[in-house]
């Protein structure tokens, strides 16, 4: 017999991030692309109009009954307002064309795009807002920002990158402090659209890509600037990228929340971050494509019983985006999984 | 005069704190101290410093940015010492690299430069169209193939690349890597690639093997 949820997905999430335990797990399924499959569109037509990604988000909520809204479209769509350009395929997220910075001098000279002259970042505002409509308070919106810190290898390229960082500081500053000055903006204007909470998606701070000690000095005080200007709450997303070796500075950086890669042990991570922060994640999405019904129920459980306990823990994946081949006899046994598993208390 | 694995501890050491001048110095010193040809101090301390710094990467005790780093200084001084055109680089086999359409191309310069440091002569495609990709193979006679890719939709298509390898009879040898195959580890064999490598490292192994 199913249990009945007595709680909102709002109250079911803010209870868990008050690190107490709601009426059931929550849980995040971040789908972007599948939006498209549902209207019966190619991904490039669905992330055309806004109207079609809230339509999408709010039919793919119905569907598998999880417990927020994701405007998030593709990460190129804000290097697109900054004069890149972005590739769309049939079948993946839309992935950003060659970066715009040619020569690495033209730093100097580079201005914020005002988001309000972006007819692309306009179009997520207006996602958001339909949803907001649609949500009232009862159902959580994500938005997103890609991090200052995170955003240049779309910007110059991630070789050039590196080689700023290590051996041009003086422009990396300057290109830190004109994507902060962007990515506040932005992400305001989410907020102020409707918006609960932020998602930013930092993976060049993860210890896979820098070391602690560097990101230390660069991508922790960006993260920190960045958190302590914005108007709600951050959850910090490493996408796929580990998180375990730098829990404690992004926790003093000021974010709710931390996304963990399937690569580090979910209960490590839940111990981690206690007291402190919840744990967004961690289901292996690329795995996902070839699971069976029985896995995904195995999967959910495990997860369940590594973090759920005492909330403080969103069921999620672990890169901030199913793939597009993940079907959808997998997303419902996930969600079945979760109402089989997932009511508190979980005494097992 | 240093040991070579001294030679080699302090390369590493100079390589992960992107210490270019003290890392030429160091190869420079053995070049001229022990009087040997620029393929044994290759072998004796050069490679065995990137092996190192490559099982550093894969266990995660160092970041991807080191490696990079590390790689890119190394190549930059085998090309001063070994330029692409010394006729004692080797050329076989033909050898190509790529992205698909994908401008996350870390991967692919990290191995780059590490066979690069061993003295092989490689074709870098940068981002081409699997369609370019396939002319390439039979205008270059490419053997071996690396491919990298960020995304699952790329990382799938392989299979065309693969498909067409049978159909032409080629023989061309795909060595695959990139996100997508970290996360499922039986991707690579449904793509038909004949190998897969996780790190630029298990990339150079391959290739040596396959050299036999």
């Amino acid at each position: 017999m199913m249990i009945k949820e007595e709680m909102t997905s709002m109250e079911r999430v803010l209870t868990t991030l008050g690190q107490e335990e709601p009426d059931r797990l929550p849980y995040f399924l971040l789908l972007t692309m599948h939006g498209a499959n549902e209207l019966g569109m190619s991904i490039k037509e669905y992330f055309s109009n806004p109207e079609y990604v809230a339509e999408g988000q709010i039919r793919m909520r119905e569907r598998y009954g999880h417990d927020c809204y994701y405007t998030f479209y593709y990460a190129s769509l804000e290097v697109e307002a900054w004069g890149g350009s972005t590739i769309f395929y049939e079948d993946g997220p839309a992935n950003s064309g060659a970066p715009f910075i040619k020569n690495i001098e033209d730093i100097k000279n580079l201005e914020a795009p005002d988001i309000w002259d972006s007819p692309q970042l306009l179009k997520v505002l207006k996602t958001t807002e339909i949803l907001k409509e649609q949500a009232g308070d009862e159902v959580p919106i994500i938005g997103v920002v890609m991090s200052p810190f995170s955003t240049p290898p779309m910007q110059l390229g991630f070789d050039k990158y590196f080689d700023l960082i290590y051996e041009n500081r003086e422009l990396f500053d300057r290109l830190m402090e004109v994507n902060t000055e962007f990515c506040i903006e932005w992400a305001n204007a989410q907020l102020e659209a409707g918006a609960t909470a932020i998602c930013y998606f930092d993976p060049v701070s993860s210890p896979t890509i820098v070391p602690k000690e560097l990101y230390r000095e660069t991508g922790n005080k960006i993260e920190q600037n960045v958190i302590s200007n914005l108007n709600g709450p951050t959850a910090v997303h490493l996408a796929s990228g580990k998180a375990l070796p730098i829990i404690d500075d992004i926790a003093d950086a000021g974010a709710a929340v931390v996304c963990t890669s399937s690569l580090e042990d979910l209960a490590e991570v839940k111990a981690a971050c206690k007291g402190k922060m919840s744990v967004l994640g961690n289901l292996n999405g690329i795995d996902m494509r070839n699971w069976t019904p029985e896995i995904a129920d195995n999967k959910v459980k495990e997860a369940i019983d590594k973090a759920a306990k005492g909330g403080g823990f969103i069921l999620s994946d672990n890169h901030g985006e199913i793939p597009y081949q993940v079907s959808d006899e997998v997303l419902i046994a996930i969600s079945d999984a979760v109402r089989k598993h997932g009511f508190y208390p979980i005494n097992r | 005069m240093e040991s070579d694995k001294k030679s080699v501890l302090n390369l590493e050491d100079a390589l992960l704190k992107t210490d270019k001048i003290t890392a030429e110095s160091i190869i420079r010193s053995n070049l001229l101290d022990k009087q040997v040809d620029v393929f044994k101090v290759i072998d004796l301390i050069i490679s065995p410093a990137l092996e190192s710094i490559g099982h550093k990467w894969e266990n995660g005790d160092i970041a991807l940015s080191q490696e990079y780093m590390a790689s890119k200084i190394t190549e930059e001084i085998i090309n001063e010492i070994l330029p692409p055109e010394n006729p004692m680089r080797t050329s076989k086999p033909n050898i190509g690299i790529t992205t698909l359409e994908d401008q996350h191309m870390l991967g692919k310069q990290i191995l780059k430069s590490l066979l690069n440091s061993k003295g092989f002569n490689l074709t870098d495609y940068g981002s081409i169209p699997i369609e370019k990709i396939k002319e390439k193979i039979k205008s270059d006679n490419i053997e071996v193939l690396f491919i990298s890719t960020l995304m699952l939709n790329q990382a799938l298509a392989i299979k065309e690349v693969t498909k067409f390898i049978e159909l032409e009879k080629t023989n061309t040898k795909v060595i695959v890597g990139g996100a997508p195959f970290l996360f499922d580890d039986r991707l690579w064999k449904e793509v038909n690639a004949n190998a897969m490598a996780k790190t630029a490292v298990g990339g150079m192994y391959i290739i040596q093997e396959m050299m036999g």
